[in-house]
Protein backbone atom coordinates (compact mmCIF):
# COMPACT_ATOMS: atom_id res chain seq x y z
CA UNK A 1 0.00 0.00 0.00
CA UNK A 2 1.52 3.72 -0.90
CA UNK A 3 -0.38 5.91 1.78
CA UNK A 4 0.40 8.63 -0.33
CA UNK A 5 -1.25 6.71 -3.82
CA UNK A 6 -4.29 8.34 -5.38
CA UNK A 7 -6.59 5.92 -4.76
CA UNK A 8 -5.77 5.54 -1.41
CA UNK A 9 -5.82 9.21 -0.65
CA UNK A 10 -9.78 9.64 -2.47
CA UNK A 11 -10.69 6.80 0.37
CA UNK A 12 -9.28 8.51 2.98
CA UNK A 13 -11.36 11.35 2.20
CA UNK A 14 -14.10 9.36 1.61
CA UNK A 15 -13.81 8.73 5.22
CA UNK A 16 -13.58 12.36 6.03
CA UNK A 17 -16.94 13.11 3.98
CA UNK A 18 -18.90 10.45 5.89
CA UNK A 19 -17.57 11.80 9.19
CA UNK A 20 -18.59 15.81 7.96
CA UNK A 21 -22.01 13.74 7.25
CA UNK A 22 -22.29 12.02 10.94
CA UNK A 23 -21.04 15.12 12.72
CA UNK A 24 -22.16 18.26 10.85
CA UNK A 25 -24.90 17.20 8.04
CA UNK A 26 -27.01 14.87 10.00
CA UNK A 27 -28.30 17.79 12.53
CA UNK A 28 -32.13 18.92 12.62
CA UNK A 29 -31.20 22.51 12.28
CA UNK A 30 -28.80 22.03 9.19
CA UNK A 31 -31.39 20.23 7.44
CA UNK A 32 -34.18 22.20 8.28
CA UNK A 33 -32.36 25.24 7.15
CA UNK A 34 -31.51 23.43 4.45
CA UNK A 35 -34.89 22.94 3.26
CA UNK A 36 -36.95 26.30 4.30
CA UNK A 37 -33.92 28.92 3.57
CA UNK A 38 -34.67 28.17 0.03
CA UNK A 39 -38.44 27.37 -0.11
CA UNK A 40 -39.16 30.33 1.71
CA UNK A 41 -36.84 32.66 -0.61
CA UNK A 42 -39.73 30.80 -3.36
CA UNK A 43 -42.45 31.40 -1.67
CA UNK A 44 -41.87 35.12 -0.94
CA UNK A 45 -41.11 35.73 -4.72
CA UNK A 46 -44.09 33.62 -5.67
CA UNK A 47 -46.07 35.87 -3.71
CA UNK A 48 -44.56 39.33 -4.65
CA UNK A 49 -44.22 38.68 -8.25
CA UNK A 50 -47.39 36.96 -9.84
CA UNK A 51 -46.58 37.98 -13.38
CA UNK A 52 -43.82 35.13 -13.38
CA UNK A 53 -44.60 32.10 -14.30
CA UNK A 54 -44.71 29.26 -11.79
CA UNK A 55 -41.75 27.05 -14.39
CA UNK A 56 -39.65 29.97 -14.19
CA UNK A 57 -39.21 30.12 -10.04
CA UNK A 58 -39.67 26.56 -9.73
CA UNK A 59 -36.37 26.63 -11.57
CA UNK A 60 -34.93 29.59 -9.65
CA UNK A 61 -35.78 27.31 -6.61
CA UNK A 62 -34.00 24.25 -7.45
CA UNK A 63 -30.64 26.75 -8.26
CA UNK A 64 -30.79 28.44 -4.87
CA UNK A 65 -31.44 24.76 -2.32
CA UNK A 66 -28.41 23.60 -4.55
CA UNK A 67 -26.24 26.64 -4.42
CA UNK A 68 -27.26 27.48 -0.22
CA UNK A 69 -26.95 23.70 0.97
CA UNK A 70 -24.01 23.09 -0.54
CA UNK A 71 -22.46 26.14 0.65
CA UNK A 72 -24.48 25.87 4.38
CA UNK A 73 -21.94 23.76 6.09
CA UNK A 74 -18.58 23.68 4.54
CA UNK A 75 -17.48 27.33 5.47
CA UNK A 76 -17.28 26.52 8.90
CA UNK A 77 -15.86 23.52 8.83
CA UNK A 78 -12.53 24.26 9.42
CA UNK A 79 -13.01 26.59 11.34
CA UNK A 80 -15.06 24.24 13.70
CA UNK A 81 -12.39 21.64 13.21
CA UNK A 82 -9.49 24.08 14.04
CA UNK A 83 -11.54 25.41 17.19
CA UNK A 84 -12.18 21.61 18.88
CA UNK A 85 -8.23 20.75 17.72
CA UNK A 86 -9.69 17.91 15.58
CA UNK A 87 -7.91 19.63 12.61
CA UNK A 88 -4.66 19.09 14.23
CA UNK A 89 -5.69 15.34 14.78
CA UNK A 90 -6.00 15.08 11.25
CA UNK A 91 -3.04 17.28 9.92
CA UNK A 92 -0.92 14.53 12.27
CA UNK A 93 -3.15 11.81 10.25
CA UNK A 94 -1.42 10.51 6.93
CA UNK A 95 -3.79 11.71 4.53
CA UNK A 96 -3.01 15.04 2.11
CA UNK A 97 -4.45 18.26 2.59
CA UNK A 98 -6.32 18.12 -0.96
CA UNK A 99 -7.91 14.94 0.05
CA UNK A 100 -9.45 17.08 3.49
CA UNK A 101 -10.79 19.30 0.89
CA UNK A 102 -11.94 16.60 -1.11
CA UNK A 103 -13.64 14.92 1.42
CA UNK A 104 -15.15 17.97 2.77
CA UNK A 105 -16.51 18.94 -0.65
CA UNK A 106 -17.92 15.23 -1.22
CA UNK A 107 -19.88 15.79 1.91
CA UNK A 108 -21.35 19.35 0.76
CA UNK A 109 -22.21 17.80 -2.95
CA UNK A 110 -24.21 14.71 -1.39
CA UNK A 111 -25.79 17.28 0.91
CA UNK A 112 -26.64 19.36 -1.65
CA UNK A 113 -27.60 17.11 -4.29
CA UNK A 114 -30.32 14.88 -1.57
CA UNK A 115 -31.74 18.42 -0.58
CA UNK A 116 -32.55 19.34 -4.82
CA UNK A 117 -33.88 16.24 -5.24
CA UNK A 118 -36.59 17.23 -2.81
CA UNK A 119 -36.89 20.46 -4.30
CA UNK A 120 -37.01 18.94 -8.11
CA UNK A 121 -40.16 16.84 -7.04
CA UNK A 122 -41.50 19.46 -5.42
CA UNK A 123 -41.28 21.28 -8.89
CA UNK A 124 -42.90 17.66 -10.58
CA UNK A 125 -45.43 17.67 -7.75
CA UNK A 126 -46.80 21.47 -8.69
CA UNK A 127 -47.10 19.69 -12.22
CA UNK A 128 -44.15 20.93 -14.08
CA UNK A 129 -43.07 18.41 -16.80
CA UNK A 130 -39.25 17.47 -16.21
CA UNK A 131 -38.03 17.40 -20.27
CA UNK A 132 -34.86 17.07 -20.21
CA UNK A 133 -33.70 14.70 -17.05
CA UNK A 134 -30.11 13.51 -18.31
CA UNK A 135 -29.27 17.43 -18.83
CA UNK A 136 -30.52 18.10 -15.43
CA UNK A 137 -28.74 15.52 -13.29
CA UNK A 138 -25.37 16.06 -15.52
CA UNK A 139 -26.08 20.17 -14.26
CA UNK A 140 -26.80 19.24 -10.57
CA UNK A 141 -23.59 17.03 -10.40
CA UNK A 142 -21.36 19.39 -11.75
CA UNK A 143 -23.26 22.36 -9.91
CA UNK A 144 -22.81 20.50 -6.71
CA UNK A 145 -19.16 19.84 -7.84
CA UNK A 146 -18.83 23.64 -8.06
CA UNK A 147 -20.52 25.22 -4.95
CA UNK A 148 -18.97 23.08 -2.42
CA UNK A 149 -15.70 24.55 -3.64
CA UNK A 150 -16.80 27.67 -3.52
CA UNK A 151 -17.89 26.66 -0.07
CA UNK A 152 -14.82 25.36 0.79
CA UNK A 153 -12.96 28.83 -0.80
CA UNK A 154 -15.17 30.88 1.71
CA UNK A 155 -13.24 29.15 4.76
CA UNK A 156 -9.83 29.94 3.25
CA UNK A 157 -9.08 32.76 5.38
CA UNK A 158 -7.67 31.26 8.28
CA UNK A 159 -9.54 31.97 11.50
CA UNK A 160 -10.97 29.54 13.92
CA UNK A 161 -14.15 31.73 14.55
CA UNK A 162 -16.81 30.33 13.03
CA UNK A 163 -19.31 33.28 13.12
CA UNK A 164 -16.26 35.33 10.93
CA UNK A 165 -16.43 33.32 8.29
CA UNK A 166 -20.26 32.61 7.98
CA UNK A 167 -20.75 36.51 8.24
CA UNK A 168 -18.18 36.45 5.18
CA UNK A 169 -20.23 33.82 3.41
CA UNK A 170 -23.50 35.26 4.17
CA UNK A 171 -21.98 38.46 2.48
CA UNK A 172 -20.81 36.23 -0.85
CA UNK A 173 -23.52 33.99 -1.10
CA UNK A 174 -26.51 36.21 -1.04
CA UNK A 175 -25.81 38.78 -3.65
CA UNK A 176 -24.58 36.10 -6.06
CA UNK A 177 -28.19 35.12 -5.81
CA UNK A 178 -29.13 38.35 -6.79
CA UNK A 179 -27.09 38.44 -10.04
CA UNK A 180 -27.95 34.74 -10.37
CA UNK A 181 -31.19 35.13 -12.90
CA UNK A 182 -33.47 33.30 -10.29
CA UNK A 183 -35.48 36.11 -9.50
CA UNK A 184 -34.98 37.97 -12.60
CA UNK A 185 -34.85 36.58 -15.55
CA UNK A 186 -32.10 37.09 -17.51
CA UNK A 187 -33.18 38.74 -20.95
CA UNK A 188 -35.20 41.21 -18.35
CA UNK A 189 -31.45 42.12 -16.56
CA UNK A 190 -29.86 45.53 -17.80
CA UNK A 191 -26.31 44.96 -19.44
CA UNK A 192 -24.71 45.84 -16.22
CA UNK A 193 -26.53 43.08 -14.30
CA UNK A 194 -25.64 41.01 -17.26
CA UNK A 195 -21.81 41.73 -17.26
CA UNK A 196 -22.17 40.92 -13.17
CA UNK A 197 -24.28 37.65 -13.93
CA UNK A 198 -22.12 35.82 -16.58
CA UNK A 199 -19.73 35.60 -13.57
CA UNK A 200 -22.04 33.93 -11.36
CA UNK A 201 -21.96 30.10 -11.55
CA UNK A 202 -25.33 29.90 -10.17
CA UNK A 203 -26.54 31.73 -13.46
CA UNK A 204 -25.17 28.89 -15.91
CA UNK A 205 -26.87 25.83 -13.44
CA UNK A 206 -30.05 28.17 -13.13
CA UNK A 207 -30.14 28.34 -17.01
CA UNK A 208 -29.78 24.44 -17.19
CA UNK A 209 -32.66 23.69 -14.75
CA UNK A 210 -34.84 26.18 -16.85
CA UNK A 211 -34.11 24.30 -19.97
CA UNK A 212 -35.05 20.91 -18.23
CA UNK A 213 -37.95 21.89 -16.99
CA UNK A 214 -39.22 24.52 -19.66
CA UNK A 215 -36.86 24.08 -22.68
CA UNK A 216 -36.20 27.20 -22.91
CA UNK A 217 -32.62 28.64 -22.06
CA UNK A 218 -30.81 31.90 -22.21
CA UNK A 219 -27.11 30.68 -22.57
CA UNK A 220 -26.79 27.53 -25.30
CA UNK A 221 -26.83 24.00 -22.95
CA UNK A 222 -23.44 22.71 -23.66
CA UNK A 223 -22.15 26.63 -22.84
CA UNK A 224 -23.56 26.14 -19.66
CA UNK A 225 -22.16 23.08 -18.81
CA UNK A 226 -18.53 24.10 -20.25
CA UNK A 227 -18.22 27.39 -18.30
CA UNK A 228 -19.90 25.16 -15.07
CA UNK A 229 -16.88 22.59 -15.15
CA UNK A 230 -14.24 25.50 -15.89
CA UNK A 231 -15.56 26.95 -12.81
CA UNK A 232 -15.38 23.49 -10.77
CA UNK A 233 -11.70 22.81 -11.81
CA UNK A 234 -10.88 27.01 -11.05
CA UNK A 235 -12.43 26.86 -7.53
CA UNK A 236 -11.69 23.05 -6.64
CA UNK A 237 -7.69 23.67 -7.81
CA UNK A 238 -7.96 27.33 -6.39
CA UNK A 239 -9.44 25.90 -3.06
CA UNK A 240 -6.85 22.93 -2.66
CA UNK A 241 -3.88 25.17 -3.52
CA UNK A 242 -5.37 28.34 -0.73
CA UNK A 243 -6.26 25.87 2.09
CA UNK A 244 -2.83 24.36 1.73
CA UNK A 245 -1.35 27.36 2.49
CA UNK A 246 -3.63 28.75 5.53
CA UNK A 247 -3.92 25.42 6.95
CA UNK A 248 -0.82 25.59 9.28
CA UNK A 249 -2.09 29.07 10.84
CA UNK A 250 -4.67 27.32 11.78
CA UNK A 251 -2.52 25.21 14.31
CA UNK B 1 21.14 1.36 16.34
CA UNK B 2 19.22 3.71 13.73
CA UNK B 3 17.44 6.76 14.40
CA UNK B 4 13.79 6.90 14.27
CA UNK B 5 14.09 10.67 14.89
CA UNK B 6 16.78 13.33 13.43
CA UNK B 7 15.85 16.21 14.02
CA UNK B 8 19.14 18.89 12.20
CA UNK B 9 18.81 22.71 12.66
CA UNK B 10 15.28 22.63 12.78
CA UNK B 11 13.95 26.33 13.18
CA UNK B 12 10.14 27.91 13.66
CA UNK B 13 9.56 31.23 14.02
CA UNK B 14 6.19 33.17 14.13
CA UNK B 15 6.64 37.46 13.61
CA UNK B 16 9.38 38.16 15.51
CA UNK B 17 9.80 34.98 18.09
CA UNK B 18 12.18 32.78 17.58
CA UNK B 19 10.03 29.79 18.93
CA UNK B 20 12.70 27.04 18.11
CA UNK B 21 16.21 28.03 17.16
CA UNK B 22 18.47 25.46 15.14
CA UNK B 23 17.54 22.70 16.96
CA UNK B 24 19.69 18.85 16.53
CA UNK B 25 19.40 15.73 18.23
CA UNK B 26 18.30 12.31 17.20
CA UNK B 27 16.16 9.34 18.99
CA UNK B 28 16.98 5.86 18.50
CA UNK B 29 14.77 3.17 17.56
CA UNK B 30 13.37 1.79 20.75
CA UNK B 31 14.17 4.30 23.05
CA UNK B 32 12.18 6.56 25.40
CA UNK B 33 13.18 10.27 24.97
CA UNK B 34 12.25 12.93 27.26
CA UNK B 35 11.75 16.47 25.91
CA UNK B 36 11.79 18.59 28.70
CA UNK B 37 11.38 22.31 29.32
CA UNK B 38 9.64 25.11 30.54
CA UNK B 39 6.61 26.49 29.79
CA UNK B 40 6.79 28.52 26.68
CA UNK B 41 10.54 26.85 25.89
CA UNK B 42 9.79 25.37 22.63
CA UNK B 43 8.80 21.46 23.07
CA UNK B 44 5.07 21.76 21.89
CA UNK B 45 6.16 23.63 18.10
CA UNK B 46 9.19 21.00 18.01
CA UNK B 47 6.46 17.97 18.39
CA UNK B 48 3.90 19.65 15.58
CA UNK B 49 6.96 19.89 13.29
CA UNK B 50 8.20 16.36 13.73
CA UNK B 51 4.17 15.57 13.70
CA UNK B 52 4.17 17.57 10.29
CA UNK B 53 0.92 19.65 11.66
CA UNK B 54 3.27 22.60 10.96
CA UNK B 55 6.09 23.18 8.95
CA UNK B 56 9.70 24.13 9.87
CA UNK B 57 11.08 27.17 8.59
CA UNK B 58 14.87 25.96 8.42
CA UNK B 59 16.17 22.92 8.81
CA UNK B 60 15.06 18.71 8.22
CA UNK B 61 13.36 16.11 10.27
CA UNK B 62 13.58 12.66 9.54
CA UNK B 63 10.90 10.92 10.91
CA UNK B 64 11.39 6.35 9.74
CA UNK B 65 13.92 7.34 7.72
CA UNK B 66 11.32 9.93 6.06
CA UNK B 67 11.81 13.86 5.87
CA UNK B 68 8.86 14.98 7.45
CA UNK B 69 8.20 18.38 4.33
CA UNK B 70 9.23 16.20 1.40
CA UNK B 71 7.07 12.77 2.73
CA UNK B 72 4.74 13.68 5.17
CA UNK B 73 2.20 10.63 4.55
CA UNK B 74 5.07 7.97 3.84
CA UNK B 75 6.21 9.30 7.39
CA UNK B 76 2.86 10.46 9.80
CA UNK B 77 1.58 6.82 8.44
CA UNK B 78 4.33 5.17 10.70
CA UNK B 79 3.63 7.09 13.92
CA UNK B 80 1.02 7.97 16.00
CA UNK B 81 0.38 10.77 18.34
CA UNK B 82 -1.36 11.84 21.60
CA UNK B 83 -1.52 15.59 22.27
CA UNK B 84 -1.78 16.94 25.46
CA UNK B 85 -5.41 18.14 24.48
CA UNK B 86 -7.69 15.52 23.62
CA UNK B 87 -9.20 16.14 20.02
CA UNK B 88 -11.36 12.88 19.42
CA UNK B 89 -14.42 14.18 17.53
CA UNK B 90 -16.75 14.48 20.62
CA UNK B 91 -20.19 14.07 18.54
CA UNK B 92 -18.71 10.50 17.67
CA UNK B 93 -18.35 7.70 19.93
CA UNK B 94 -15.34 5.66 21.19
CA UNK B 95 -15.68 3.71 18.40
CA UNK B 96 -16.62 5.76 15.31
CA UNK B 97 -13.41 7.86 16.51
CA UNK B 98 -11.54 4.92 16.17
CA UNK B 99 -12.77 3.18 12.98
CA UNK B 100 -12.61 6.61 11.43
CA UNK B 101 -8.74 6.78 12.58
CA UNK B 102 -8.26 2.69 11.04
CA UNK B 103 -9.81 4.91 7.72
CA UNK B 104 -7.44 7.64 7.76
CA UNK B 105 -4.26 5.02 7.99
CA UNK B 106 -5.55 2.48 5.29
CA UNK B 107 -6.33 -0.35 7.39
CA UNK B 108 -8.44 -3.05 6.70
CA UNK B 109 -12.43 -3.34 8.61
CA UNK B 110 -11.52 -6.64 10.11
CA UNK B 111 -8.21 -6.00 11.63
CA UNK B 112 -8.81 -2.42 12.43
CA UNK B 113 -12.46 -3.95 14.44
CA UNK B 114 -10.02 -6.34 16.29
CA UNK B 115 -7.25 -3.77 17.52
CA UNK B 116 -10.16 -1.57 18.45
CA UNK B 117 -11.77 -3.95 20.52
CA UNK B 118 -8.60 -5.11 21.95
CA UNK B 119 -7.34 -1.62 22.66
CA UNK B 120 -10.78 -0.36 24.23
CA UNK B 121 -10.65 -3.58 26.68
CA UNK B 122 -6.73 -2.94 27.60
CA UNK B 123 -7.57 0.60 28.16
CA UNK B 124 -10.63 -0.15 30.05
CA UNK B 125 -13.32 1.70 27.67
CA UNK B 126 -15.20 -1.08 25.84
CA UNK B 127 -18.18 -0.84 27.73
CA UNK B 128 -18.59 2.66 26.93
CA UNK B 129 -17.29 2.29 23.10
CA UNK B 130 -20.60 3.27 21.88
CA UNK B 131 -21.15 6.23 24.10
CA UNK B 132 -20.56 9.68 22.52
CA UNK B 133 -17.17 11.08 23.16
CA UNK B 134 -18.92 14.19 25.03
CA UNK B 135 -19.97 12.60 27.38
CA UNK B 136 -16.65 11.12 28.58
CA UNK B 137 -14.65 12.43 31.59
CA UNK B 138 -10.81 13.86 30.89
CA UNK B 139 -9.23 10.77 31.52
CA UNK B 140 -11.15 8.71 29.53
CA UNK B 141 -10.89 11.09 26.79
CA UNK B 142 -7.16 10.79 26.99
CA UNK B 143 -6.79 6.95 26.94
CA UNK B 144 -9.16 6.97 23.92
CA UNK B 145 -7.15 9.46 22.35
CA UNK B 146 -3.93 6.92 23.13
CA UNK B 147 -6.03 4.19 21.62
CA UNK B 148 -6.45 6.16 18.57
CA UNK B 149 -2.93 6.68 18.37
CA UNK B 150 -2.09 2.71 18.67
CA UNK B 151 -4.56 1.55 16.37
CA UNK B 152 -2.22 1.23 13.27
CA UNK B 153 0.32 -0.07 15.53
CA UNK B 154 3.03 2.74 15.02
CA UNK B 155 7.08 1.95 15.46
CA UNK B 156 7.11 5.17 16.81
CA UNK B 157 4.89 7.28 19.26
CA UNK B 158 4.42 10.87 20.11
CA UNK B 159 3.20 12.05 23.82
CA UNK B 160 2.62 15.63 24.76
CA UNK B 161 1.61 15.64 28.23
CA UNK B 162 -0.20 12.26 28.44
CA UNK B 163 -0.86 12.13 31.86
CA UNK B 164 -1.28 15.77 32.64
CA UNK B 165 -4.34 16.93 34.68
CA UNK B 166 -4.92 12.77 35.24
CA UNK B 167 -6.11 10.56 37.99
CA UNK B 168 -4.15 8.60 39.45
CA UNK B 169 -5.47 5.44 37.59
CA UNK B 170 -5.54 6.56 34.26
CA UNK B 171 -1.78 7.62 34.86
CA UNK B 172 -0.65 4.25 35.91
CA UNK B 173 -2.68 2.97 32.99
CA UNK B 174 -1.48 4.98 30.70
CA UNK B 175 2.65 4.47 32.12
CA UNK B 176 1.71 0.91 32.26
CA UNK B 177 1.20 1.11 28.88
CA UNK B 178 3.90 2.67 27.31
CA UNK B 179 6.35 0.57 29.20
CA UNK B 180 5.12 -2.33 27.83
CA UNK B 181 4.65 -0.83 24.16
CA UNK B 182 8.51 -0.09 24.21
CA UNK B 183 9.18 -3.25 25.29
CA UNK B 184 7.79 -4.82 22.79
CA UNK B 185 9.70 -2.17 20.06
CA UNK B 186 7.83 0.99 20.31
CA UNK B 187 9.89 4.28 20.19
CA UNK B 188 8.51 6.94 22.14
CA UNK B 189 9.11 10.61 22.22
CA UNK B 190 7.53 11.59 25.53
CA UNK B 191 7.24 15.66 26.09
CA UNK B 192 6.37 16.47 29.74
CA UNK B 193 6.85 18.84 32.56
CA UNK B 194 7.19 15.62 35.32
CA UNK B 195 10.47 15.41 36.12
CA UNK B 196 9.71 11.99 38.04
CA UNK B 197 7.48 11.03 35.46
CA UNK B 198 11.06 11.45 32.95
CA UNK B 199 12.95 9.76 35.39
CA UNK B 200 11.38 6.61 35.70
CA UNK B 201 10.26 6.09 32.16
CA UNK B 202 13.35 7.76 30.12
CA UNK B 203 16.21 6.22 28.30
CA UNK B 204 17.42 9.47 27.51
CA UNK B 205 15.80 12.99 27.74
CA UNK B 206 16.75 16.24 25.74
CA UNK B 207 16.02 20.06 27.53
CA UNK B 208 14.80 22.42 25.51
CA UNK B 209 15.59 26.02 26.94
CA UNK B 210 14.28 29.53 25.18
CA UNK B 211 14.41 27.24 21.49
CA UNK B 212 17.68 25.84 21.84
CA UNK B 213 18.75 22.67 23.04
CA UNK B 214 20.37 22.59 26.20
CA UNK B 215 21.73 19.07 27.16
CA UNK B 216 20.71 15.84 25.68
CA UNK B 217 21.33 12.54 27.87
CA UNK B 218 20.21 9.61 30.08
CA UNK B 219 18.96 11.24 33.19
CA UNK B 220 21.21 9.50 35.50
CA UNK B 221 24.09 10.95 33.81
CA UNK B 222 22.44 14.78 33.75
CA UNK B 223 21.78 14.16 37.44
CA UNK B 224 25.96 13.06 38.05
CA UNK B 225 26.96 15.72 35.99
CA UNK B 226 25.50 18.78 37.04
CA UNK B 227 27.00 18.92 40.75
CA UNK B 228 30.45 17.32 41.72
CA UNK B 229 29.33 17.04 45.29
CA UNK B 230 27.24 15.14 46.63
CA UNK B 231 24.86 15.15 49.86
CA UNK B 232 24.66 11.88 52.38
CA UNK B 233 21.97 12.34 55.84
CA UNK B 234 23.43 10.18 58.52
CA UNK B 235 21.67 9.99 61.87
CA UNK B 236 23.42 8.19 65.37
CA UNK B 237 22.32 6.52 68.17
CA UNK B 238 23.69 9.39 70.46
CA UNK B 239 25.01 12.71 70.26
CA UNK B 240 28.31 13.34 68.97
CA UNK B 241 30.81 15.81 68.89
CA UNK B 242 29.75 18.76 66.54
CA UNK B 243 33.01 19.49 64.76
CA UNK B 244 34.32 15.25 64.58
CA UNK B 245 31.96 14.82 61.25
CA UNK B 246 32.75 18.02 59.42
CA UNK B 247 37.05 16.85 60.00
CA UNK B 248 36.80 13.36 58.78
CA UNK B 249 38.45 12.63 55.56
CA UNK B 250 36.43 13.13 52.00
CA UNK B 251 33.80 15.05 53.81
CA UNK B 252 33.66 19.21 52.89
CA UNK B 253 30.87 20.12 55.64
CA UNK B 254 28.77 18.96 57.87
CA UNK B 255 25.13 20.42 58.91
CA UNK B 256 22.83 19.53 61.56
CA UNK B 257 19.16 19.13 61.01
CA UNK B 258 17.04 17.65 63.34
CA UNK B 259 18.41 14.63 64.82
CA UNK B 260 20.33 14.04 61.27
CA UNK B 261 23.60 15.26 59.59
CA UNK B 262 23.57 16.51 56.25
CA UNK B 263 27.24 16.15 54.90
CA UNK B 264 28.54 17.42 51.83
CA UNK B 265 31.63 14.93 50.14
CA UNK B 266 33.45 14.98 46.97
CA UNK B 267 33.68 11.02 47.21
CA UNK B 268 30.85 8.79 48.59
CA UNK B 269 32.59 5.88 48.77
CA UNK B 270 35.19 7.21 50.89
CA UNK B 271 33.12 9.54 52.68
CA UNK B 272 30.93 6.23 54.01
CA UNK B 273 33.88 4.38 54.75
CA UNK B 274 34.96 7.24 57.03
CA UNK B 275 31.56 7.35 58.85
CA UNK B 276 31.49 3.95 59.37
CA UNK B 277 34.97 4.07 61.20
CA UNK B 278 33.73 6.99 62.94
CA UNK B 279 31.01 5.62 64.30
CA UNK B 280 32.88 2.36 65.48
CA UNK B 281 35.44 4.85 67.30
CA UNK B 282 32.72 6.75 68.77
CA UNK B 283 30.66 3.90 69.85
CA UNK B 284 27.85 5.29 68.30
CA UNK B 285 25.27 2.77 66.13
CA UNK B 286 24.29 4.29 62.66
CA UNK B 287 20.31 4.57 62.44
CA UNK B 288 20.17 5.37 59.13
CA UNK B 289 22.20 6.62 56.20
CA UNK B 290 21.09 8.14 52.98
CA UNK B 291 22.67 9.15 50.22
CA UNK B 292 21.13 12.40 48.20
CA UNK B 293 21.57 12.17 44.77
CA UNK B 294 20.82 15.61 42.56
CA UNK B 295 17.23 14.53 41.56
CA UNK B 296 16.38 15.56 37.97
CA UNK B 297 14.57 18.67 38.98
CA UNK B 298 17.68 19.93 40.59
CA UNK B 299 19.13 19.16 36.97
CA UNK B 300 16.56 20.21 35.25
CA UNK B 301 16.31 23.82 37.02
CA UNK B 302 20.17 24.30 37.02
CA UNK B 303 20.38 23.14 33.31
CA UNK B 304 17.49 25.66 32.43
CA UNK B 305 18.80 28.34 34.67
CA UNK B 306 22.40 28.17 33.24
CA UNK B 307 21.23 28.38 29.86
CA UNK B 308 19.19 31.37 30.73
CA UNK B 309 21.85 33.53 32.60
Amino acid sequence: MNPAGFSEQVRRAWAIAKKDIRIYYFKGPVLIFGIFMPVFLFLAFLMGSRQLPLAFLVSGLVGMALFFTATAVSPAIFPWEGQAKTLERLASCPIMVEAIILGDMIASMLFGIGITIITVLIGMALGLPLLHAVTLIAGILLAASCFSAIGMLLAVPPTNVPSNIMMLSSLIKFPLVFISGIFIPLEQMPSWGLALAVWSPLTYFTDIVRYSFTGSHYFPVLADIAVLGVFTVVFTAGTMYLHKRTMPKRM
Amino acid sequence: MPDAIEVSNMTKTFGPTVAVDHVSFSVQEGEIFGFLGPNGAGKTTTTRMLTGVIPPDDGTALVLGYDIRRSPVQAKQGFGVVPETSNAYTDLSAWQNLMLMGELYGLARGPATKRASDLLGMLGLLERKDQKVQAFSKGMKQRLILAMALLHEPGLLFLDEPTSGLDVQSTQMILSLLRTLNRSGTTIFLTTHNMEEANRLCHRVGIIRSGTIVAVDAPEKLKSAIDRFHRIEVSFDREIPPDALARLPGVTGADRTGDKWQITVEDRDAAIRSLVTFSREQDATIVTLTTLAPSLDDAFLRLTQEASS
